[in-house]
């Protein structure tokens, strides 16, 4: 057994050695495999960063409360009397015998992204002075939190990054809109930070929604009281509202975008690696072919087949690793980080997110990498470890 | 050509290379294929879009309602030949997953959309039903409907007077030219306002039909100068711009599309072809200083690599062209926001041409290597 293992280690440890020497077509198993791990984290790495935008943004002890049928908080609608009830609801969180639940308004504004000039529907929230106890993850950090009854607002970081016409200072007009911007406000990195705030009363008069509201976003008491809440709220003949749990909402509204991009960078990995298979198959198959004398000498001495079988694997795994690694790390500092915005399709909204090239993306793709070499170089090695010795040895 | 077999014989020399490279340049063509049907889904049919139709909407946002009023004034300006205006209804049938374009839409609207075909007499029964429905045919063969059936929905937005269901009668199923979107449901737009709460006498958006399109900025100029300082401004622009506002807000795909396509083409196309025509010429020195012993010129070595390098490459790229042009035929994203799934023509072309350029260019270094040796050289070598 010991025999086998240091043979196997010994002719493996000369194949991989040997690697310069057959360099370029060796570089092409690499390159192709290094390529095909670009692309699969990159595309992947954008629906991470988006999900994470959007699941993030969801904490498990708040629910998110909207009319019956309704798919978004866009299309939704409360009257105020029916947001006053909600805030009655057993499972509140109350600080000094006030409510910790925020009526709000969500309506879109064109503003231009910075990087194409072009028009985007970016949000706009009505919120009430409840709002920031409830969204407790919001901070402002550069200027000031709006003042209540005026026209001032205040704009998510992402926001500010992404789209022109709303720096801090600055007066933002849309029609009979106007907004000063005296903040700039984070939360997290969550999709939070793609809105701009002002106050309900604001949007009410001008988009001309008299007393009426379109979300009530709930803190609970704990995460447990979730079924309380929502049993209250669903069985209250006065309303006609649906609860979800913020998180679940969340990942709801994320989810045919995230499903669509992951559906088409799986697809194109797929392709891709069976293209790169196919390149180390080549790749392998001249290196036995340029190895067939030398290979035949070992087996000539002594070498057992399944050494040779195994040393040819090892070599395809070798340059497989070396491919995934530089793939990955080439996609890590290209895209981690990049900063973009997109529309999401079930909110008709945009969504400012950072592609996140993450650890399990990282490890996804060299394990792809790895299962790459590991089915090109199987045949080859197979045709390896059967070549017949006396005509292996004739050969050129 | 009559140095076909000769090429043919070299590239069965090494079967099992030669199999593997037409493999790997297969898949490279098929891989572009689906990116130019991923990108032809999110440009969401710009390019078919009418240079004859205008869309005006509110100034703010598409989502702001604008009032029906503005028919008339619209009618009146000049050039313009048809009205039509569409509310965006939203709505699921039966499961929440289950989503489609659902819109209110006024009697004259199909006239604005020659591109759509709809039967005569099933136009005529939908003009004379309240409740008539007309339904693309890739939705209606989706969820199984046929003419005449009562298909609820639930609302998403507009909630009706009574319960959370609107009801409708399919009276007609539209065909289309190829690129045009068959997955929308169409209603009367009397229906929705008689029955709906609120937001009464308000529409989502104006598409109007123009006489002559090289008008299209003057008409749009003087509409949105009518309704400004009015309670509801407007901005007026071609339908290809309109689209290409939704493209945008997606972000820009097209560059995502492109750089994929670059390294699928570099990694599995470029570099296996062009790694194979190098060993290929190493292997036969010798063969190609025989040739060239017996008259072949330069020229004509080099062609017969270049010609050795292409026919790979067209055989593969056409191969993986002509299966994934059949295979997207009928195919579709099962996605209610990309309802377009087609490979145009100029996909097919533009494809081909690349097929030729990246041939030529994977086998110029080795064929250069062929023209440059020198007979003495090369019969010493082995």
């Amino acid at each position: 057994m010991f025999r086998w293992l240091s043979q196997t280690l010994a002719v493996s440890a000369l194949s991989v050695r040997t690697i310069p020497e057959r360099a370029s077509s060796s570089a092409v198993a690499m390159i192709g495999i290094a390529g095909v791990v670009i692309v699969f984290v990159a595309v992947l790495s954008i629906g991470e960063g988006f999900r994470a935008a959007m699941t993030d943004a969801g904490a498990p002890d708040r629910a998110v409360v909207l009319r019956v049928g309704a798919d978004s908080e866009m299309t939704s609608g409360l009257q105020g009397p029916a947001t006053d009830i909600i805030k009655e609801a057993p499972g509140l969180l109350r600080v000094n015998n006030r409510p910790m639940a925020s009526a709000e308004l969500y309506v879109l504004v064109d503003l231009n992204k910075r990087s194409t000039g072009t028009a985007a529907n970016v949000p706009l929230r009505g919120i009430e002075p409840e709002t920031l106890q409830v969204r407790n993850e919001a901070k402002v950090i550069e200027g000031r939190m709006f003042q209540f009854g005026t026209n001032e607002a205040i704009v998510g970081r992402a926001a500010s990054r992404q789209f022109s016409g709303v720096d801090l200072g600055s007066e933002f007009t849309s029609g009979n809109l106007k907004l000063r911007i005296v903040g700039i406000f984070e939360s997290n990195g969550t999709v939070g930070e793609t809105e701009i705030w002002c106050d309900s009363r604001l949007i009410q008069g001008i988009y001309e929604r008299g007393n009426s509201y379109q979300s009530v976003l709930a803190k609970l008491d704990s995460p447990a009281s979730f079924d309380t809440f929502k049993n209250w709220l669903t069985t209250n003949p006065q309303l006609n509202v649906q609860v979800r749990r913020e998180s679940e909402f969340y990942a709801q509204q994320s989810q045919v975008m995230s499903s669509l991009i992951r559906g088409i960078g799986y697809t194109i990995a797929v392709l891709m690696g069976i293209g790169a298979v196919f390149g180390a198959i080549l790749t392998m198959y001249t290196a036995v072919s340029t190895r067939t004398r030398e290979i035949a000498t070992l087996r000539a001495l002594g070498f057992n087949t399944v050494s040779v079988l195994i040393s040819v694997i090892a070599e395809s795994l070798a340059l497989a690793a070396i491919g995934g690694l530089l793939g990955g790390l080439a996609a890590y500092l290209a895209f981690n980080g990049y900063q973009t915005s997109t529309m999401n399709f079930q909110t008709f909204s945009q969504v400012a997110f950072a592609f996140a090239v993450t650890r399990s993306l990282l490890i996804q793709g060299l394990s792809y990498a790895l299962i790459m070499g590991l089915v090109g170089g199987l045949m080859p090695a197979i045709k390896a470890a059967r070549l017949p010795i006396a005509t292996a040895l004739r050969e050129l | 050509m009559k140095y076909l077999p000769l090429i043919w014989r070299n590239l069965l020399r090494r079967k099992v290379r030669t199999i593997f490279t037409l493999a790997s340049v297969f898949i490279a063509f098929v891989l572009y294929s689906f990116l130019m049907v991923v990108q032809n889904a999110f440009s969401m049919g710009v390019d078919v879009a009418g240079a004859d139709r205008l869309v005006l909407m509110h100034k703010v946002s598409l989502i702001q309602l604008l009032p029906i009023s503005y028919t008339q004034k619209i009618r009146a300006a000049e050039g313009v030949t048809h009205v039509g205006y569409a509310t965006w209804f939203g709505g699921t049938y039966q499961d929440k997953a289950n989503q489609f374009a659902v819109m209110s839409v006024n009697a004259d609207y199909f006239e604005l959309y020659p591109e759509a075909h709809l039967p005569a007499d099933q136009l005529k029964t939908w003009l004379g039903d309240r409740q008539g429905a007309i339904v693309g045919r890739t939705t209606a063969e989706k969820y199984g409907w046929k003419i005449g059936d009562k298909v609820p929905l639930q609302a998403t937005i507009w909630v009706p007077k009574e319960g959370n269901t609107w009801f409708f009668n399919v009276d007609g199923i539209y065909d289309a030219d190829k690129g045009f979107d068959t997955t929308n449901f169409f209603f009367h737009y009397e229906y929705l306002d008689e029955n709906r709460r609120g937001a009464y006498g308000m529409v989502g958006w104006y598409v109007l039909r123009i006489d002559d399109p090289s008008h299209a900025v003057d008409i749009a100029s003087h509409l949105d100068a009518q309704f400004a300082n009015s309670s509801a401004e407007t901005k007026t622009s071609t339908e290809k711009a309109f689209l290409q506002g939704f493209v945008n807000q997606v972000g820009n795909i097209k560059a995502i599309i492109v750089s994929i396509l670059a390294a699928v083409l570099f990694t599995l196309f470029l570099l296996v072809l062009a790694n194979t025509m190098a060993q290929s010429v190493r292997e036969r020195t010798s063969e190609l200083a025989v040739l060239k012993t017996l008259g072949f010129s330069n020229g004509l070595v080099l062609t017969l690599v270049l010609m050795e390098s292409m026919f790979l490459a067209l055989l593969g790229g056409t191969l993986g062209l002509t299966i994934t042009y059949f295979a997207v035929q009928g195919g579709s994203f099962n996605n209610a926001f990309l309802p377009v799934f087609i490979m145009r023509s100029r996909d097919v072309v533009i494809g081909l041409l690349l097929c030729c350029a990246l041939g030529i260019v994977a086998g110029v270094l080795p064929a250069t290597t062929a023209m440059r040796l020198r007979i003495t050289d090369a019969l010493r070598r082995t």
